[in-house]
């Protein structure tokens, strides 16, 4: 019992990783990731929705008719994004301002209805606690990841601060659009790698 | 006026391409330039969705919910989501032949990210009617743009020889990063 749980919360870190593996939500992954401080806070966001829309969705999954599951499940995304979307305008304008459009996007993420759709609305509450967490993290690690490398190849800072002496040419076309697209080729490339070559 | 609207269609289509610039609807993108037909199906799909989610949203937001924003992302999305339905079972019942056409690609709208933010971004930059339907328009052609150039590219990649490793997704992604960095050429083109 307890190792299936566990398992629940392994396979989204790499082996189902949402982002690299099964390759969703690829959108605010990659046009938030320019800077650290952007990432975290999109990465907290994803996850509170994702969190929350799952155990909703696990905890009342006898009760929804199957014909109208989807709106169902649009709402318990809704309300959480709504929610994130406030909490940013409200204590954190400026990250707010930088990541624009994207956080009312997590909406249509569509890993959070995939998950929603495909696993919680038929597993019980803590298989869904498990599942979720463990692909908050899959999406945490990665959008992180890529926020790191972009945000100090690409502008020579670290949340703001300068961290190279003035000698240093930043590559800036990591933080342009060219620079995503071609680090996440790389991420999936080496992920790929590593676990064809475990099996 | 006229050349405001010029401005907006260039601006959407190529300068803030959706796809290679602004990042929206990579999940719906990837999964359907595998051929150059379902290409073209989505294109038309998306644009007919585009145009009538945006006019029936800037009429919601704009004359029901004064004082009541903060439920945006909630009506926006009902709202997409109900037109989608309502188109679905239109055509289903009235143009046989195009809802065939169409296919799987209409209920797949709702979950294109592209829609969505394309209302978002029309109220944010305060943009009035004939503004935002244009809005709507360039930014869908611009997605058809980038559906067609990658859908050719990819049937070229198939016979290519590449490193284990690198084939499939990895090698797809290296390729829009190139076609990203000549649509980045246009950037200077609208002030």
């Amino acid at each position: 019992m307890k190792k299936s749980l566990l398992n629940e919360f392994m396979k989204g870190l790499t082996r189902e990783n949402p982002i690299l593996i099964i390759m969703l939500g690829l959108c605010s992954v990659l046009a938030v990731s320019t800077d650290v401080a952007n990432g975290v806070g999109m990465s907290l966001g994803f996850s509170f929705v994702l969190i929350t829309a799952e155990l909703l969705s696990s905890a009342f999954r006898k009760i929804i008719p199957n014909e109208v599951r989807i709106p169902i499940f649009l709402i318990f995304i809704a309300v959480p994004t709504t929610i994130v979307d406030l909490i940013m305008k409200a204590y954190f304008p400026p990250l707010s301002k930088s990541m624009g459009v994207f956080i009312p996007l997590i909406v249509v993420n569509c890993i959070v209805l995939g998950r929603v759709e495909a696993f919680s609305s038929k597993k019980s509450l803590s298989e869904s606690f498990m599942d979720s967490l463990g692909m908050a993290f899959g999406y945490s690690w990665v959008i992180i990841l890529l926020s790191v490398i972009r945000e100090i190849l690409g502008k020579g800072t670290f949340l703001g601060k300068e961290i190279f002496s003035k000698n240093f040419e930043p590559m800036a076309i990591l933080s342009f659009p060219p620079g995503g697209f071609f680090l996440i080729a790389i991420f999936i490339a080496i992920l790929n790698g590593i676990l064809k070559r475990r099996s | 006026m006229f050349s405001n609207l010029i401005k907006i269609v260039i601006a959407a289509t190529i300068v803030d391409n959706m796809v290679f610039i602004r990042y929206l609807a990579l999940c719906s993108y990837v999964g359907i330039t595998n051929s150059i037909d379902a290409s073209i199906g989505m294109t038309f799909a998306v644009i007919f969705v585009q145009t009538l989610a945006t006019a029936i949203t800037w009429i919601i937001f704009h004359f029901f919910l004064r004082g009541l924003e903060y439920l945006q992302i909630i009506v926006f999305i009902f709202t997409i989501a109900s037109l989608v339905q309502l188109v679905e079972i239109y055509l289903k019942k009235n143009v046989p032949s195009l809802y065939k056409a169409m296919g799987i690609y209409l209920p797949l709208i709702t979950t294109n990210c592209m829609i969505l933010a394309v209302t978002l971004i029309n109220v944010d930059k305060n943009y009035n009617f004939i503004e935002s339907l244009v809005y709507a328009i360039g930014s869908a052609l611009g997605y058809g743009i980038a559906l067609l150039i990658l859908a050719g590219v990819r049937e070229r990649l198939r016979v290519s020889n590449v490193p284990k490793f690198f084939r499939g997704y990895p090698l797809v992604f290296a390729s829009m990063a190139l076609i990203a960095i000549a649509f980045l050429g246009f950037k200077g083109l609208i002030k």
